[in-house]
């Protein structure tokens, strides 16, 4: 059993942009490695060059433990170096509209909850959390909310959602999978008798 | 009692060994490939654990994506790329994996080599730390995409915790026009649902136009399903799926080849098959299509000019402002006569024979433009081989392209392929993402290779047809 998370709590980095694709998230030639040390530093490498005002880039959000993005977060590769870079520069948990499912697949492995929320909710949290980078922003998976307070007193509290299959994983630390499929090694047995092309395609369907 | 469930359910039923306290499944899966790239952490997972490979035997290697082109000498230039190959050598060796390496004539795209091999089979769960593996999905298999922890997963247990998607029937009917290739059929389909329209689903491609189409082209519609949100779509199995199959390597053979054969025909979705949604494309609505964006769904018809950034809908204004900024291109200008730098054939989309013969009947007693830089990269050796001997690299070469040597080269650029500044690539690939191409400001237009062919030899997006 791995740790059961049921809340982020701490500040958060605004990136409301749609379509956000791993290969942004990590450039394609870190991912000549063998681990995944490092990759923290080079996450967003090419968009922050290229966008000084990269929320990356900001002093103010530097120790940001909750991402803020928008539509389809994360598609194309499956590299699990997306979210390994995210993780490792201090990311714990991602807001967004919606994310492509290989990526959410990888966080949930990872134990990075990946809440859905509405565009309207996420533009009044980029706003609040723009103002002051100081907010302190809490998802809670149990309740699946977002409550936000700002140091100036501005407060936010929204509905968010995460599948319960996600939900159930993380919340009772059963999201490191590998233990529960190797206990059903003996299911796992009796199945395989029952596929053809395991069996010289000799077994009845 | 006739079978109501589509093709999907049928496997998905099948292989799934349990329901997990998560509600989702534990799913068998019948062949694991790997490469280089996404599984070495994998295996440090299992040495971490104590852990052996549980089905060594349904996990089959090769190396594709940090390969050099042009010399394969050992070791490699780059010495991050070496390290790599050592290890998945290493790997396979220490946990009895088998490895189509360098030395290896099967050694290629992973996508390229399961299906020519005849590793690729209906009826199975595939999966690989890759999202282009939804191309395995045009034999009528469960195939998809995961990452580095979900390999370990798959090594260690030869299953997979997964929830089961709905099923959407996407179908194409009608009759192509000419010019249209199975890449305009799937970026169509993705420029009309959205780069993440099939988030949840699989896709079931279905319709005349499909059944038409050979393996290869099926297979370059199943391979960019995961560039419109599906992470798996697949064609079902018929005569021309068992034609493909028979005599290929680690195909059944014999008698158990036509159990096989009956078995997978019999996988098919049925007339009275349930689908969670269903939506249908006119093929004669399809025209010769070209990305001009950042996403593959910012395409548009060779002769259609670049859409105005308020025919979107206010959500998506800003990305693609964002693409027309980055880009350098301009609302309402038209995607023909767009000069290019770069243009690339291959990839486990469009890296295949049938790839490689049309573009070369395009570039046929023509020469590259003066100025671009042409490159064909066979996805596999065994391509490259059969290529050689019909002469296709003769054509290529005398047209002024190189010929280079098996891999996934400047889809991705994680070897020495790459654009540099803000060049213009003319691409068979699938991805047009900044900076995918190996430059963090390179652009890349995605279209068939026949169309690349025809950018090569003008120096500009053009209408293949003119060139008939």
């Amino acid at each position: 059993m791995v740790q059961a998370i049921t809340q982020v709590t701490g500040s958060a980095v605004p990136l409301l942009l749609d379509d956000i694709d791993t290969d942004r998230i990590i450039p394609a030639r870190f991912l000549r490695c063998v681990t995944f040390d490092g990759l923290g530093e080079h996450a967003f490498e090419d968009d922050r060059i290229q966008d000084p005002a990269h929320p990356f880039n900001k002093a103010q959000f530097q120790g940001g433990k909750i991402l803020v993005a928008g539509r389809n977060f994360g598609c194309g590769s499956s590299r699990e170096h997306a979210p390994q870079a995210l993780m490792r520069w201090g990311i714990q948990a991602i807001i967004a509209e919606s994310y492509a499912e290989i990526f959410f697949g990888n966080c949930v492995s990872l134990g990075i909850p990946c809440v859905r929320a509405s565009r309207a909710d996420l533009e009044a949290l980029t706003k609040l959390i723009s103002a002051d980078p100081r907010t302190s922003v809490a998802i809670d998976l149990l309740a699946q909310t977002v409550t936000a307070q700002s140091e100036g007193g501005q407060q936010l509290k929204a509905n968010v959602e995460i599948p319960p299959g996600a939900r159930q994983s993380l919340t009772t630390g059963g999201w490191d999978f590998l233990g529960q499929l190797l206990d059903g090694e003996p299911k796992v047995r009796a199945q395989v008798a029952k596929i053809p092309y395991l069996q010289k395609f000799a077994v009845a369907t | 009692m006739t079978d109501s469930r589509n093709l999907f359910n049928k496997v998905w039923d099948l292989h799934a060994c349990q329901t997990l306290p998560s509600g989702q499944d534990q799913l068998f899966i019948g062949l694991h490939l790997i490469h280089e790239v996404t599984s070495p952490q994998a295996f440090a997972i299992l040495r971490e654990r104590n852990l052996k490979v549980a089905y060594p035997e349904r996990t089959v290697a090769t190396v594709d994506h940090i390969v050099p082109t042009q010399s394969t000498a050992r070791p490699f230039v780059d010495l991050l790329a070496e390290e790599m190959m050592s290890a998945i050598e290493k790997n396979c060796r220490d946990f009895g994996i088998r490895l189509f390496d360098l030395v290896d004539n099967r050694q290629g795209v992973v996508h390229i080599v399961g299906p020519e091999q005849g590793l690729t089979l209906p009826g199975m769960t595939i999966a690989c730390g890759d999202s282009h593996t939804s191309t395995h999905g045009a034999f009528g298999s469960i195939a998809f995409g995961i990452g580095t922890s979900q390999v370990a997963d798959v090594l260690a247990t030869q299953t997979l915790a997964l929830a089961r998607p709905k099923v959407r029937k996407v179908e194409v009917t009608g009759q192509l026009k000419p010019g249209v290739y199975a890449k305009d059929v799937i970026l169509h389909i993705i420029r009309k649902l959205g780069v993440q329209g099939g988030v949840g689903y699989a896709y079931e491609y279905a319709g005349d136009v499909f059944d038409r189409m050979s393996m290869e082209e099926r297979m370059t519609v199943c391979n960019m399903s995961i560039e419109g949100g599906a992470r798996c779509g697949y064609i079902n199995p018929d005569q021309t799926t068992v034609d493909y199959i028979q005599g290929r390597p680690f195909a059944p053979q014999g008698e158990e080849f036509e159990r096989a054969a009956k078995w997978w025909l019999s996988l098919a979705s049925g007339k009275d098959a349930q689908f969670d949604d269903v939506v249908v494309f006119k093929a004669e609505e399809i025209e010769p299509t070209v990305t001009w964006g950042i996403t593959p769904a910012q395409s548009v018809g060779v002769k259609e000019t670049l859409p105005t950034i308020s025919s979107f809908p206010a959500d998506d204004q800003k990305v693609i402002s964002e693409a027309f900024q980055y880009m350098d291109l301009k609302e309402g200008q038209p995607i023909q006569g767009l000069k290019i730098n770069v243009a690339f054939i291959g990839s486990c989309t469009n890296g295949r024979i049938s790839d490689l013969r049309e573009a070369a009947r395009i570039v046929k007693g023509r020469h590259v433009a003066a100025g671009v830089k042409a490159l064909v990269v066979p996805g596999s050796q065994l391509v490259r081989k059969q290529a050689m001997e019909e002469g296709l690299d003769k054509i290529f070469e005398e047209a002024g392209f190189e010929w280079r040597g098996a891999g996934c080269s400047m889809c991705l650029a994680m070897n020495p392929d790459k654009l540099q500044g803000n060049e213009v690539c003319a691409s068979s690939s699938n991805r047009n993402f900044k900076g995918r191409q190996g430059s963090p400001t390179g652009r890349t237009l995605l279209m068939s290779p026949a169309m690349v062919a025809a950018a090569a030899v003008t120096g500009a997006v053009t209408d293949v047809r003119e060139l008939e």
